[in-house]
């Protein structure tokens, strides 16, 4: 089934370039650690998912580019072509001239409605072109203008307009430290709208990402697309084709519908991460071996210690032993140490991954106490290697990593908001001091539910 | 992609739009390998057939043909815009956009606003529609007038009022050159200065500032002495022209401005970013600029900086285009604009290694805006164009506001102004309480400025 991308904004169209870009160049690569019929497998299943098929063979990317402004789609657009081995469709754009001025408000309230017609009406041709349509994958970054707002129009408009179809936001948190003044409000409005209309959040922080950079990769000069590449190493492995048993040869069908069948139990918890393992750059590759105990150890402690990455982990932080009754509520006080999950589903690719054993995710004291781990943990193995690692596991989780980075936001937006400053800004276009209200209300009980677990 | 139309009012205003034009083409002619008429030249310029006569010559794709400024020049005397137009910027000037009288305004601010406000408000406004509609898409006026003399001061805040009113939704960025008041000046100088002589002008600026702020979308600040002090050091030849190192500064600081909005990068700024994240509140919209590294048109000879340096020196009180101290007051917001081979690492760190010394006012602690623009400046590999909301230009305010009173307790000069029809002595009142106002916004601000940051209580929700 097939999965239709919709990159939204600047940042939205440079990530889904390189999504793409390494979607196709894993399905082609020659390292593939498995027999050739398997490899055929592999490919098509990839192609079928993301890509359409044209006269003259090369791969269309089945995306809808959204922006405000012409030179970033300009530039993705040639991008792609200059790869020669893939690219996007002629008609698949939709631009304007004049940005949305990192105004949330100008980007859902002004450029929203105006082009509505359009947007929706491209994302329809490319829907229509699928035979069978599984659903969403909407690229967006929170703290600009086009990709929040236009984002949190879009997704609603999607809601209401393919309501059977799934969507799933991969959604871009910004640097702590100001890419945007402004980017705490456009962040709580985002979260709150897209909390209501999207069925899952998929959720990468640049500051994490901007750690692995430096030091997993060790790149000296770090810039936006060595950041982006990491991402698109991340969603890459956990959208490639998986089988969908364990021992049949087929690949999953319905990657979207899984995945949220697996991680997304209840509506009010949401908000899931990728953490992966090992990552790093292709000279250390060379010199390093894995095995799949030692790589599955240290996922399973990023995952109870919340780290976002294989280096700097906490080893002390322990479950709590199960049988006991649980300590009590978490206030936000209180360092959240110990990071309690709703779900989590690994994905294993590579040599032997029959043998990879996982039972240390199925621990219960790990996850709440409302839902058994049998229907709390999935894995998912392959033996199709992914991007030159020959052993690579990626976990998707739902849990409470993402709590504190939410406080955080919501608390500097409170004290802008109790200041009035910029809120002009915003009633110039229709988005009332309710509204940011109504945002803070929602996000808070988010904040809260987590909390709770 | 958007373009921008510059309107140049006055003698200040023209031969610093003249030292734009200049740095303008230079700079896309050294992108533009191809001779491509393309989105980033749009821009500020016209594609025209010159043998087309009349109006339709505009090509709007593939050679460039002959380029025209998007701009409209303004002048009450001829002397300034006789110059352009004999000068080797002939060609890119519209004849049909230049607007001038002879006899000039005088130093007369109520001469400029109300005598040849009203005289050519038609014309003006021919000639601004006239630019708009060769626009495709008309984002933002650039006005570049003085505050010292009577036509930049007087007709250039006429201009803006009017601006606001027929092209609402167009943003109006306004950079106005505030005079000196000192005569600590080589001896060439000092002819132009008189100019400049500080107690006459007093009163236009003061109208000025009432009118920029009730109308004004933006405003940076920037006054010749602190520009020629910090450019001092850069400047190795003497100029012919005793204004041209400023000229140049502050055109470059145009050109970087839009920089990131007409070229490809990383991370893109375009104008109206600008007014959104840098004006928390409307009538706080002065900012403050500095620019590094400070270069003129001739000077090459400049080492190339450290990257780190480049940041450091944004901050530092030389490089400031207002005399005005901004580290040791308090920021509301600040934009980093960054041209060249930066990447978003070089900033990140840069960012943590400044902010300890810098204060910024409790609301908004990460304060900052970044734009990467991948293309650097003709002649540098990076520059850095810092633009602050920054309560530093407190001080300016209350010392112009010092200085009028001053004046007018005595009443001097006031006649030359009240004999203007239309103009009455509340003129001045209402403009001095607009300033007022203003300085006690900043005082305000201010007094917030060593108190802990508190963490407000947040919302409690039922569970």
């Amino acid at each position: 089934m097939s999965i239709v991308t919709v990159q939204l904004g600047q940042c939205g169209n440079q990530i889904g370039f390189e999504v793409f870009d390494a979607l196709l160049s894993d399905s082609h690569s020659s390292q593939g650690l498995c027999c050739k019929r398997e490899n055929e497998a592999y490919q098509a299943s990839c192609k079928e998912r993301f890509f359409s098929e044209e006269e003259n063979g090369v791969p269309i990317a089945r995306a809808v580019l959204v922006d405000m402004e012409p030179k970033v789609i300009n530039q993705t657009l040639s991008k792609a072509a200059q790869s020669g081995r893939w690219k996007y469709g002629q008609h698949a754009c939709f631009c304007q001239k004049q940005g949305s001025g990192n105004n949330w408000a100008y980007g859902y309230s002004v450029h929203g409605p105006r082009h509505e017609e359009s947007i929706m009406d491209l994302i329809r041709k490319e829907v229509e072109k699928c035979d069978s349509f599984s659903g969403f994958f909407i690229i967006m970054s929170m703290a600009g203008g086009t990709g929040s707002g236009i984002g949190a129009f879009v997704t609603q408009n999607l809601q209401d307009q393919y309501s059977n179809s799934l969507k799933m936001n991969q959604i871009i948190w910004p640097y702590g430290t100001g890419e945007v003044i402004v980017q705490n409000y456009n962040s709580i409005l985002t979260l709150s709208h897209l909390y209501r209309s999207s069925d899952a959040l998929l959720v990468h922080e640049n500051d994490a990402v901007h750690k692995i950079c430096a030091k997993l990769m060790n790149i000296k000069q770090i810039s936006f697309s060595d950041i982006n590449q990491v991402l698109a190493h991340q969603l890459g492995s956990v959208f490639q084709p998986t089988y969908s048993a364990e021992s049949s040869f087929h690949y999953r069908r319905n990657p979207l519908g899984d995945l949220m069948e697996h991680l997304v139990p209840h509506p009010e918890f949401k908000m899931l991460s990728i953490r992966n393992v090992p990552h790093m750059s292709e000279n250390s590759l060379a010199y390093s071996t894995f095995t799949w105990a030692g790589l599955l150890k240290h996922l399973r402690q990023m995952l109870i210690s919340n780290a976002k990455m294989e280096e700097g982990i906490d080893w002390h932080v322990r479950p709590p032993l199960s049988g006991l009754p649980s300590l009590g509520k978490m206030s936000l006080n209180k360092d959240l140490h110990f990071n309690t999950s709703i779900a989590n589903l690994v994905i294993l690719r590579g040599k032997d991954v029959q043998s990879a054993d996982v039972e240390g995710f199925k621990d219960p004291a790990l996850y709440t106490s409302w839902l058994e781990p049998v229907n709390a943990f999935n894995v998912w193995k392959t033996q199709r290697a992914f991007s030159k690692y020959e052993k690579s596991a990626v976990l998707v989780s739902n849990s409470q990593f993402l709590v504190k980075p939410l406080d955080m936001i919501v608390g500097k937006a409170w004290n802008m908001f109790a200041s009035k400053a910029y809120i002009h800004q915003y009633t110039k276009f229709g988005i009332e001091e309710e509204d940011f209200l109504d945002s803070f209300t929602s996000l808070e009980q988010v904040v809260a539910s987590y909390c709770n677990l | 992609m958007t373009q921008s139309v510059v309107v140049q009012v006055g003698q200040c205003g023209n031969q610093i739009g003249c030292c734009f034009w200049d740095l303008a083409l230079r700079e896309h002619a050294a992108v533009n390998q191809k001779g491509i008429y393309d989105e980033a030249i749009s821009s500020f310029f016209r594609n025209v057939d010159t043998r087309v006569v009349g109006d339709g010559g505009s090509i709007s794709k593939g050679k460039i043909c002959s380029l025209k400024a998007r701009a409209v020049l303004i002048d009450m005397e001829e002397g300034v815009v006789n110059e352009i137009l004999q000068g080797p910027l002939r060609d890119v000037f519209d004849t049909k956009q230049l607007i001038t009288d002879i006899s000039g305004s005088g130093n007369n601010w109520a001469v400029g606003h109300r005598v040849f406000g009203s005289l050519y408000q038609d014309q003006i406004l021919e000639k601004l529609r006239k630019s708009a509609e060769h626009c495709d898409c008309l984002q933002c006026f650039f006005i570049i007038h003085s505050m010292g003399g009577g036509t930049g001061s007087g007709l250039g805040t006429f201009l803006l009022k009017m601006l606001e009113d027929e092209f609402p939704e167009v943003y109006r960025f306004v950079t106005s050159i505030y005079p000196s008041e000192y005569h600590l000046y080589p001896l060439f100088l000092i002819a132009s200065l008189l100019m400049f002589f500080p107690r006459k002008s007093l009163f236009d600026i003061i109208s000025k500032i009432d009118l920029m702020v009730n109308s004004g979308k933006l405003g940076t600040t920037v006054k010749p002495k602190s520009l020629v002090t910090s450019s001092s050091g850069a400047l190795k030849t003497r100029h012919k022209k005793p204004f041209d190192a400023m000229n140049n500064i502050v055109a470059n600081l145009l050109l970087n401005l839009t920089s990131s909005a007409r070229f490809e990068g990383s991370l893109n700024m375009d104008l109206n970013e600008i007014s959104m994240n840098l004006v928390p509140f409307p009538q706080l919209h002065y900012l403050v600029s500095s620019l590094t590294p400070l270069y003129t048109l001739t000077d090459v000879n400049i080492p190339p900086r450290r990257l780190d340096q480049m940041f450091s020196d944004a901050f530092s009180k030389d490089h400031q285009l207002l005399r005005a101290d901004p580290k040791h007051s308090l920021y509301l917001a600040c934009a980093l604009m960054v041209r060249g081979n930066v990447q978003i690492s070089d900033v990140r760190r840069n960012i943590e290694r400044l902010k300890p010394s810098l204060q910024f006012v409790s609301w908004n602690q990460e304060g900052w805006k970044t734009s990467l623009c991948s293309i650097p400046p003709v002649g540098h590999s990076h520059s850095l164009l810092a633009l602050a909301n920054n309560t530093c230009v407190k001080p300016t305010f209350m010392e112009l506001k010092e200085r009028f009173m001053r004046l007018y307790k005595k009443k001097a000069h006031l006649h030359h102004y009240l004999q203007v029809e239309g103009m009455e002595e509340s003129c001045f009142t209402e403009a001095v309480s607009s300033l007022s106002a203003l300085i006690q916004e900043y005082n305000q601000l201010d007094a917030t400025k060593n108190m802990p940051v508190q963490d407000l209580p947040r919302l409690s929700i039922a569970m």
